[in-house]
């Protein structure tokens, strides 16, 4: 078939006399219905390039308008991080630390990785029941690129993580955090904990991929990020820990960014290793996840 | 005459389950290929091949002479697709939903949105351009979701039961754009279980049943396979019936049926039978009010082709 040149098309020459006369093919010539509709410039034409970075930004304002239009869809990232800091800031605070204050400059930073990872998670689980509706056959019956339809989803959940770390931040200043690091670092120290979430999240996105029911990414996600997000030096410094957990805090990436994230927002200890840490292990995941994610949405049917 | 597109020998499975045995489709540009068969035929499984949704196990598939495998990016630029469920976004509004779709589609965001505006006014949706879709009454989803396929003014448009679950006169419509459609030099696939639709708006029909192909040609070709016509005649004068009667018998070789009152039919073999007919009625000087030379319905040559009826007159 030759591409349209333009504008108008090329009309089949056929005349009634060649339709089968049984049939009652009867149109009402003198309304023109959707004479426009199939007239003019075909699409896709406009020669636009980057079209990778434009589907996904598109789908990701979806993404995102549809979260804004049901905002309880955020009430995990706002309340979860609340809870959490108030469970541990007063069980754990005045034992670990001697005090609920101190305690607090310990435990915020670190939790921030873990709060954010959790919303990092949902984005699996929300894509897993996205995916099932028919909007997305839509997609996939267009032509765009395979991974944009995901690439939307993941950069559209970044509210999620904007919420998550505004509310637990918020949340952290009434109760006395006091942001020795400055205000620079604290936000580098956001950025590349949304940076390390961002590229973990992929992992999630291939389970959810995978598995048929949501609750199946849920259940998932938990069992991976319960060890690994526990298992640091969050609630605890990790010299108090037996030997063999006290290897693993040390090999666990999360650990680092957990690190990273003291590091910056705090103002003492190394910042090097760890930036570098989190930079790296992001890579990592975001290079193995991400093509895993998008093979496995090509063969879902 | 251009094939718009065109499927030979089409395998899919499913594990154990063979969707599709090897079925043959295909339909000149600006007609209409209706594909007929009960739930479960292997319709939808077909349409999503030539959709690109699914690569088949066997078979090729064609769209504008491309193939819906190695250049399905191509052929994604050619098709316009309509589920059997609405395929738009619920939470978005209308025009969100067509501008979303134009962005895909490469239109600059301005364009999109004029894209939009011209389909949801063609589909009579401005009022509700700034609703939720979920706000929208099946009617409206099904109006603006092929309005959502034809956003890329697509040279081919695949409508998988367009119309099921829609009341007759929100049927109506549909037909009407479908006519439409087809009258601006569009090719469509249209699959449904309703023969009534087929009869309507196809050029052409392949039935299909347990995936394969059981029957292909016109609706009248088709309804040609049951072998029988009926002549049907309703006199002006009711007293002149048993004249009719003996007219009718003499002509077709077996006793005439009166199937309501004043009206009198009779299987005949072939087309000759009218016109000796009309002959006879003209030399008794009877005068009718009726008189037609009938095909069966495409019920009647599903039950011919399958042994079944179709699920609705079961149902029925």
């Amino acid at each position: 078939m030759t591409p349209h040149p333009g504008s108008g098309r090329v009309h089949p020459n056929r005349t009634s006399g060649e339709r089968d006369a049984t049939q009652p093919h009867v149109r009402d010539q003198s309304q023109p219905f959707l004479s426009n509709a199939t007239k003019g410039v075909k699409s896709g034409e406009a020669g636009l390039p980057f079209g990778l970075v434009r589907h996904s930004i598109a789908l990701a304002r979806r993404s995102l308008t549809k979260t804004l239009r049901q905002p309880e869809q955020l009430l995990d990232v706002t309340l979860q991080p609340l809870i959490f800091v108030l469970l541990f800031v007063y069980l754990l605070g005045g034992a670990v630390s001697g005090s609920t204050d101190a305690y607090l400059q310990f435990l915020l930073p670190a939790i921030m990785v873990q709060q954010v990872m959790f919303a990092g998670m949902a984005t699996g689980v929300n894509m897993n029941s996205d995916i099932g509706k028919g909007v997305f056959d839509r997609f996939r019956s267009l032509p765009i690129a395979r991974s944009a339809p995901l690439i939307g989803s993941v950069l559209g959940d970044f509210i999620r993580y904007v919420v998550a770390i505004a509310s637990l931040l918020g949340f952290g200043a009434i109760l006395g955090f006091g942001f020795a690091g400055g205000l620079l670092p604290t936000l580098a120290a956001c950025l590349l904990t949304v940076v390390f979430a961002f590229s973990v999240s992929w992992l999630f996105v291939w389970v959810g991929m995978l598995v048929r029911e949501p609750g199946t990414v849920q259940g998932i996600g938990f069992m991976v990020l319960f060890p690994f997000t526990f298992g640091t030096n969050m609630i605890t410094p990790s010299n108090t820990l037996p030997g063999w957990l006290h290897t693993w805090v040390d090999i666990n990436p999360i650990a680092h960014v957990m690190d990273m994230a003291r590091a910056l927002m705090l103002g003492t200890g190394a910042v090097t290793g760890p930036v570098v840490w989190t930079l790296a292990t992001s890579a990592g995941f975001l290079a193995v996840f991400a093509p895993l994610a998008v093979r496995a949405y090509r063969r879902r049917t | 005459m251009r094939l718009a597109f065109q499927a030979e020998g089409l395998v899919k499975r499913y594990g154990e389950t063979t969707a599709l045995a090897g079925i043959d489709l295909a339909a000149e540009q600006g007609t209409v290929l209706g594909v007929l068969g009960p739930n479960g035929a292997g319709k939808t499984t077909a349409v999503r091949i030539l959709a690109t949704l699914l690569r088949p196990d066997g078979g090729r598939a064609r769209v504008g002479g491309l193939d819906v495998v190695k250049d399905a990016a191509k052929v994604r630029r050619l098709i316009g697709l309509t589920g059997q469920y609405a395929s738009v976004d619920e939470d978005l509004t209308g025009l969100e939903n067509l501008v979303l779709i134009g962005e895909l589609l490469d239109l600059r965001r301005p364009q999109a949105k004029l894209r939009a505006k011209q389909l949801l006014a063609d589909f009579d949706l401005t009022d509700a351009a700034g609703r939720q879709v979920k706000t929208y009454s099946g009617g409206m989803r099904r109006r603006l979701d092929l309005a959502a396929s034809l956003v890329g003014r697509p040279d081919v448009i695949y409508l998988d039961e367009p119309t099921t679950g829609l009341d007759p006169a929100k049927r109506d419509d549909v037909w009407t754009i479908i006519r439409s459609l087809v009258a601006d030099g569009v090719t469509v696939l249209l699959t449904t279980q309703y023969l009534e639709e087929a009869d309507a708006l196809a050029d052409d029909i392949t039935v299909i049943d347990h995936g394969k192909v059981i029957a292909h040609g016109t609706p009248g070709e088709l309804k040609r396979i049951v072998g029988g016509q009926t002549i049907l005649v309703r006199p002006l004068d009711p007293d002149r019936l048993p004249d009719v009667a003996r007219v009718l018998e003499a002509v077709a070789g077996r006793e005439s049926e009166s199937p309501s009152r004043g009206v009198l039919t009779v299987p005949v073999d072939g087309d000759a039978a009218f016109t000796e007919v009309v002959r006879r009625l003209a030399d008794e000087r009877i005068t009718v009010t009726e008189l037609s030379l009938r095909l069966p319905s495409l019920d009647d040559a599903f039950f011919t082709l399958t042994g079944r009826h179709t699920e609705q007159e079961a149902a029925a």
